[in-house]
């Protein structure tokens, strides 16, 4: 070890190595792409920001744990003011399951503190390690949206201090145009420094599961409608196989146990992924192979089971960090939703180019959106079928896939979820989000993101604004 | 109370109930400097497992965000003092309220101290003498007066958050290294003088750990975890040794770095 290096621990460093033009970038998203400089600065306390972007003049966007895909929780050459510190516990209330707390504090976090007093997350998404705050900028959805609609269906109030420095206390009534443009905004209305959610009781950390195989779109729409008064439902897709295998997958489906068990906290994960794979290592091949052993693993047609929740919900949060696997060149993530009127052929031809492709993805999601309406302005589910992937970055070829892929979600009248895009054009967005002109009327000044910057960008002069 | 006590003077007192006996008693905990990084992550492990809390710093909304945390996840009582610490006059009545509020004491960690602006304190004495003043002399009023408490009750743990800092002046940081090097020999001698009295005197020694008060360092995101760090100090001031490195490599690291020969070590850049 060397202690000369250790001891310069205390030198004080205003300009960090990060900020090198030449450096790695000081924030990643999940996919590791796009990578951007930018200065990271941390939010401790409710009342650092705006103080945090004085003489800032580049822009600044509030981020949290970075599980976003694409460039929604990154600035190029901005300022990022991440919020995980910032991660109290504000208030409970044990007979309502009300819990109040700061906006960076993690569902993980949120999860110990509620398990053990019989309380769950209204919605969960498919990472435990995501921000309150980060949880209603992007109105994130989980395998219950048929039944609970959308995360900010359930946050009941919150605060939403501007760069001006005025402080609104935004709920559905007061300050609803503000609440509404939060929720879904993308981070970019303000930066949300506590917030209230309606937690929902549980007696068990059960999840009383059935995995189902189907084979074709047909059999997945079947069980997706003999499946409507299951609470959780979602499913994995073999997007590798062609012919009499095509669009085969399991059906999943989970609801809590109603049988009292302890609830427990949950044991923190150990397995951290190691290192980078180099970019060969996913290739058709080994992608092909996962896929089939996923399916395979379950030999039965129906397996009936219950596991924990943590590997229901989280399967992939057991390895930290898992996606290094993709290596130096990241991942794209690929998410639609595609309304009932089209939804069937959409997602047919949708995947058959991804099989035809070659392109390998690992993760494919498949799930019915239901039709509980969110109070989010820019939210992006909506009643019909979504469908999540992800490729490793291969530039030329997955970027033409990809483009695509967007244009055929735009011909079968879909949308895609900024949340995991990285490519989408300015034109797209504005087509799959009409709303965003009324939405721009409540965004701050002085914030703005990567993805808005390319979406939007100059059209509202947006960068130029600023404090 | 109308006029403060001088040090000869006991502190203003009501009767106080017993601490309790058994392995999960709830203790009575009074923390200063509770917003620091370090002292938060106690405070809320001390709260989720029922403990009694008197909470003093100098910011009031700061207090009352990690008093309102505290009350969430548990603490059997949270209360808030908005004191500058920095004010050595108002310890007393402020220690006084806290032992009253609380009915007594069982543990006192002070974790106040600022790391300072080095580049400055060496062109101002102003500046090194403020470090000096919140990192040695407020503690040392607070121990004056907590350990004559405890040393006439014969009991109690003071748990002292002192650095590694102060092993050894390093031209990066020797005005706070040089305040905690005071700090960690007075809270030395005052084990030395009051173990015997039934008291517990804790010198808490962390490596650099990665808070608020470090984030501007470099190479700040190898620093320890701070919740890591809470974990072992809540275990260490219940039962544990006198003198604490966290994490304990810094036992090894520190010993590396005594060793090292004066005529070399004002040759190296630290």
């Amino acid at each position: 070890m060397s202690s000369s290096a250790e001891l310069d621990f205390h030198t004080p460093q205003p300009d960090a190595a990060s900020n090198k033009p030449d450096g790695p970038p000081p924030f990643e998203s999940w996919g590791r792409y796009p990578a951007y400089q930018a200065e990271l600065k941390h939010l401790h306390w409710q009342g650092d920001f705006p103080r945090a972007i004085d003489g800032v003049h580049h822009g600044a966007l509030a981020v949290g744990m970075g599980r976003s895909y694409g460039d929604v929780c990154l600035l190029k050459d901005g300022t990022l003011l991440e919020t995980t510190s910032m991660n109290r516990l504000l208030g409970f209330d044990p007979a309502t399951g009300l819990l109040t707390a700061e906006s960076g504090i993690t569902l993980a976090q949120i999860l110990d503190f509620a398990v053990p007093r019989g309380y769950f997350l209204p919605v969960t998404p498919g990472t435990k390690y995501v921000t309150l705050g980060g949880a209603i900028a992007n109105d994130i959805h989980g395998k219950n949206h048929h039944h609970a609609g959308t995360f900010g269906c359930h946050v009941t109030q919150f605060e939403l201090v501007r760069s001006d420095g005025r402080r609104l206390f935004c709920t559905p009534t007061e300050n609803s145009d503000y609440y509404s443009a939060t929720i879904g905004g993308l981070g970019l209305t303000g930066v949300i420094t506590w917030a209230q959610l309606r937690l929902k009781p549980i007696v068990s950390r059960k999840i009383d599961y059935q995995g189902i195989q189907f084979h074709g779109i047909d059999e997945f729409l079947e069980l997706t409608r003999q499946a409507e008064h299951n609470e959780y439902t979602v499913s994995w897709v073999d997007v590798t196989s062609t012919g009499k295998n095509f669009c085969r997958g399991i059906f999943m489906q989970g609801d809590h146990s109603q049988v009292p068990a302890p609830l427990r906290p949950s044991p923190k994960p150990k397995l951290v992924f190691p290192m980078e794979l180099p970019g060969f290592a996913l290739n058709g091949f080994t992608v092909g192979t996962f896929n089939a052993l996923f399916f395979n693993k379950q030999i039965k047609k129906r397996v009936t089971t219950q596991p924990d929740y943590e590997p229901f919900f989280y399967p992939l949060d057991a390895v930290l960090k898992w996606n290094k696997m993709y290596g130096k060149r990241g991942l794209l993530q690929f998410q639609y939703a595609i309304p009932w009127e089209h939804a069937r052929e959409g997602t047919v031809a949708i995947l058959q180019a991804v099989a035809k492709s070659g392109l390998a993805s690992f993760l494919a999601v498949l799930k019915a959106f239901g039709d509980v309406p969110s109070p989010g302005m820019m939210s992006f589910p909506k009643p019909g079928i979504t469908l999540a992937l992800d490729f490793p970055i291969k530039p030329e070829k997955s970027f033409a896939l990809f483009d695509r892929l967007a244009q055929m979600t735009n011909e079968f009248g879909g949308r895609l979820y900024p949340a995991k895009d990285a490519r989408m054009t300015s034109a797209q967005f504005q087509t799959f989000y009409p709303q965003w002109e009324r939405f721009a009327r409540y965004k701050d000044p002085a914030l703005t993101s990567g993805l808005w910057e390319r979406v939007v960008g100059g059209q509202l002069g947006v960068r130029g604004g600023g404090r | 109370m109308s006029t403060a006590p001088t040090p000869e003077q006991p502190l203003a007192l009501r009767t106080e109930r017993s601490s309790g006996n058994g392995p999960h008693a709830p203790k009575r905990i009074l923390v200063l400097g509770a917003t620091s990084g370090i002292a938060e992550a106690c405070v809320r492990l001390w709260a989720a497992r029922g403990d009694s809390l008197y909470l003093v710093a100098r910011n009031a909304d700061r207090l009352a965000a990690v008093a309102a945390d505290a009350r969430t996840r548990g603490a059997a009582l949270v209360d808030t003092a908005v004191v500058n610490l920095d004010d050595t006059a108002a310890h007393p009545e402020m220690l006084a309220h806290a032992i009253n509020s609380m009915g007594g004491l069982d543990i006192a960690f002070l974790a106040l101290g600022v790391l300072g602006d080095q580049q400055q304190a060496e062109r101002n004495f102003a500046t090194a003498s403020q470090i000096l003043h919140t990192n040695f002399n407020a503690p040392v009023s607070l121990l004056t007066w907590l350990a004559n408490y405890a040393a006439q009750r014969h009991a109690g743990t003071l748990a002292v958050l002192s650095s590694v800092a102060g092993e050894r002046g390093r031209k990066s940081n020797y005005v706070y290294g040089s305040s905690k090097a005071g700090l960690t020999a007075f809270v030395d001698g005052l084990r030395n003088r009051i173990d015997r009295e039934g008291v517990r005197v804790i010198t808490i020694k962390p490596g650099p750990v990665r808070t608020a008060m470090t984030e501007n360092m470099k190479g700040s995101a190898k620093f320890a975890d701070v919740e890591a760090v809470a974990a072992t100090l809540v275990k260490v001031i219940d039962k544990g040794s006198d003198v604490v490195y966290v994490p304990g490599i810094w036992r090894i690291i520190m010993a590396v770095i005594r060793a090292i020969p004066e005529r070399i070590f004002k040759k190296l850049s630290l």
